[in-house]
């Protein structure tokens, strides 16, 4: 029995952090969000070079073939660092779903294509796993057309997986007739966000998606990215704020001498240590096809949504006024943990979800 | 236990209904300041709904203290869409002050322009190094011949941006203990000397400033209470602030907004409210609004009735109405999902962003005013009886 992460995967943590403290630092994360596209472009390069891209990319197709507690690291590395660049849809989720079930054709035109990092594919799952504003997508003879809502890393994407009511995927080139597309902005501005408005739209469906299983696997790994996202950038919010109460005096002595700080930071860890352990026996399941291995994914996210929400309020209070400010920069883990809690379902929907897998709901 | 407020109010209710009936209409746009803004302040003091027991000669209404008028005025106008008074720091914190502290020409110069919401001010108290320990604050002020020369720095001064006047407190007596070597004193805002510099917020606006503070020259009245005391009068009014900064029937109207926000917004097609889990939350929040209101009206009933103590019930509302409220906000962004994360000028955007904004800008609430965590150390050491953390050496 061995449970935690090899060598080999702290290493590739390491080698990440490394690259994105000397390439990432809060300077360019905040010229990013100020619109600074190119340096976020920059940071992408970056992670296709350390080759991010193709973990999920089957050996066969030219990727690593690496496996989801490898993608946990990941994910969790580039949450701790706010990452600007396109990760859990376009090199996870869609990869995941060509292998499983794309037909020859299209794992030839595509995987090989996501591994080099010479193409982006944006995910748009939001309507299958809970539709707002009545948007969705229908397919009819080789044509989709609807609408669909936050899709992830869809922006300047080459082309987008997509997901009627039943479960179905398609894929459309993003340079297809018909295609409309509307830039969302949400808080997080270290990520994009999409709508698109589709009107007859040339797809090609993934022939092995008509089976469920394929887009609830994807669905899974989606959902522990972006909890090991949030697990990432919650301890980073967590450090910090240890950090900062041993640099802050007031009163004549260091605020992390007060029990009332000292509290603050012990429930933070509290909370937070079991969410590493979580998101790796999540990732674990996930790859050994266990049979819980969906109502992990499920309560994975729906509890690391909650500890990231806690944390990310906390460990602002434990900065005072400083915490509040946009100088200090902490506001880009607070609003990446508040995207990441919505993204692929809210708590609440997910608990319903983890509910019903257990039979809850007859 | 009696909860009306007697026949002798009825009326003063269906006057404050109709005056609001007939006033439905009106909406304020354009800056503070405004004219139709000042307009719609002195109509309010006019009536009497707003500086009701102000004395008219300040600018005032003129009014008895009355309590349970001033309630259900506060009542009437919470439950309808027309415009409320004004508020702010000059409003709620300095007009208190001088009225109970300030010297004749103070009351006659500053409250009636800053009812009418023509003089805005802000509140300098905090510093870089003197946050939660405010009373350890380095701004100096010295007195040469007839006037008071400022130098140091403030910090989180909300609204100097928009300020005429600030409310300062420096510290004037060096040798002093650092209680008693405050003073409370009243600065021009376009005085020389004054380096304002916005801070940008989380939220992304910039509504707080630092204010550096060079060889600033005040006339040496301008100071409320006499020198050393500025502590005794900033805490006379402190608790204006901490009051007002999570009022129940604010967050009452906020409730209603949320409440027509889950009647709305759908999950495949189904409305949110109809969801039992989303439900079971928004009704716990109503309850523990319900159990603030009810605290609320302790608090009103111990002001008019002798004998009542409700020291524990007014020490709680700051720290109890800001994590309501936060959470509040928190409850419509998961009730609106991905939708509710949108912001700015956002495609799809729900009510300006206001969810979003207000949910950081209550974690700011939490923070500001004293936090919350001062608020439990205020709420064990001075209602609960514990004792107080000892004290480190030269602090
Ligand atoms: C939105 C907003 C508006 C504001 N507006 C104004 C304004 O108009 N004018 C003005 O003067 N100020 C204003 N402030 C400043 C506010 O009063 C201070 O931020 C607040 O008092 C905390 O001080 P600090 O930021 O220095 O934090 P610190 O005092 O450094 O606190 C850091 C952390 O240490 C904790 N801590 C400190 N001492 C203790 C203790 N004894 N026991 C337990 N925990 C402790 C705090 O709770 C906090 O978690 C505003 C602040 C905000 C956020």
């Amino acid at each position: 029995m061995y449970f935690g992460l090899s060598e080999e995967q702290k290493s590739l943590e390491e080698n990440i952090s490394k690259f994105l403290s000397d390439n990432a630092p809060l300077d360019t994360i905040k010229a990013v969000a100020d619109g600074e596209e190119a340096k976020a472009d920059d940071i992408h390069k970056g992670i296709i070079e350390l080759g991010l891209s193709g973990l999920m990319v089957p050996e066969s197709y030219g990727g690593l073939g690496l496996n989801m507690l490898f993608a946990t690291v990941v994910s969790s590395a580039l949450g701790a660092g706010t990452a600007p660049v396109p990760y859990a849809g376009a090199y996870v989720m869609a990869p995941i779903a060509i292998t499983l079930a794309g037909d020859e054709d299209q794992k030839n035109e595509w995987l090989p294509k996501i591994a080099g990092g010479e193409k982006v594919i944006g995910v748009g799952l939001s309507e299958f796993v809970g539709a707002r504003e009545d948007a969705g997508i229908e397919f009819d003879k080789g044509k989709v057309s609807g609408r669909s809502l936050f899709l992830i890393d869809g922006k300047n994407a080459d082309a987008y997986l997509l997901a009627n009511k039943s479960g179905e995927l398609f894929l459309i080139d993003s340079s297809s007739k018909g295609i409309t597309v509307t830039e969302l902005v949400t808080v997080d501005k270290t990520r994009t966000s999409i709508e698109l408005t589709l009107d007859k739209v040339d797809a090609t469906l993934l022939p092995g998606s008509s089976d469920l299983s394929v887009i609830e696997k994807v669905l899974d790994a989606g959902r522990l990215m972006l909890s090991a996202d949030t697990v990432g950038a919650s301890q980073v919010m967590l450090d910090k704020a240890v950090a900062y109460s041993l640099e802050r005096k007031q009163f004549g002595r260091l605020i992390g001498s007060f029990q009332a700080v000292k509290h603050m930071c012990a429930e933070m860890a509290a909370e937070l240590e079991p969410c590493h352990s979580m998101i790796w026996h999540a990732a674990h399941s996930q790859d050994s096809s266990t049979e819980d291995a969906r109502l992990m994914a499920c309560q994975t996210k729906a509890h690391v949504s909650e500890v990231g929400k806690q944390i990310s309020k906390t460990s602002t209070e434990v900065h005072g006024g400083m915490g509040f400010t946009d100088e200090l920069g902490l506001h880009y883990w607070f609003k990446r943990i508040g995207l990441n809690r919505q993204l692929l379902g809210s708590p609440e929907l997910i608990r319903e979800e983890a509910g019903k897998l257990q039979g809850f709901d007859q | 236990m009696d909860l009306e407020y007697g026949p002798e109010y009825d009326d003063f209710r269906s006057e404050v209904i109709n005056f609001i009936k007939e006033n439905e209409g009106v909406k304020l746009s354009g800056p503070m300041r405004d004219e139709s803004r000042v307009n719609w302040q002195q109509k309010l003091i006019d009536n009497g709904y707003f500086a009701r027991s102000v004395p008219k000669e300040y600018g005032g209404y003129g009014g008895h203290m009355d309590i349970i008028k001033l309630r259900i005025i506060a009542e009437e106008f919470a439950k309808s869409p027309i415009p409320k008074a004004m508020g702010g720091q000059g409003i709620q914190m300095l007009v208190p002050t001088l009225l109970s502290l300030g010297t004749e020409e103070q009351k006659q110069a500053y409250i009636r322009p800053t009812l009418r919401g023509e003089m805005i001010w802000c509140q300098g108290y905090s510093e870089p190094n003197s946050g939660s320990d405010l009373a350890s604050l380095q701004t100096k002020g010295e007195l040469d011949g007839d006037e008071w020369v400022i130098n140091g720095q403030k910090i989180w001064t909300s609204t100097a941006q928009l300020a005429q006047m600030c409310f300062i407190l420096v510290r004037t007596e060096p040798d002093a203990p650092k209680h008693q070597g405050i003073s409370y004193l009243l600065m021009p805002m376009d005085s020389e000397g004054i380096d304002r510099r916005p801070i940008k917020q989380m939220t992304g606006d910039s509504d707080f400033n630092e204010l550096f503070l060079t060889d600033v020259r005040i006339p040496a009245e301008n100071i409320v209470g006499s020198r050393g005391e500025g502590w005794q009068v900033a805490n006379a009014t402190l608790g204006h602030e901490r009051g007002s900064l999570a009022d129940p029937n604010v967050t009452q109207n906020r409730l209603n907004s949320l409440i027509d926000l889950m009647k709305t917004e759908t999950i495949d097609g189904q409305r949110v409210i109809d969801k039992p889990i989303f439900r079971d939350r928004l009704l716990s929040i109503q309850g523990r609004l319900m159990a603030q209101q009810s605290n609320a009206l302790r608090i009103l009933s111990s002001q008019i009735n002798d004998g009542q103590d409700a020291t524990l019930a007014k020490f709680i509302v700051k720290l109890q109405g800001t994590e309501l409220r936060h959470e509040l906000e928190g409850l419509a962004i998961d009730a609106m999902g991905e939708l509710g994360t949108l912001y700015e000028d956002s495609p799809h955007l729900r009510d300006h962003g206001a969810w979003q904004q207000t949910y950081m800008y209550y974690l700011g609430l939490i923070i500001g005013g004293g936090t919350n965590q001062i608020q439990k150390n205020i709420i064990s050491e001075r209602a609960l009886g514990m004792p107080k953390e000892p004290k480190v050496q030269g602090a």
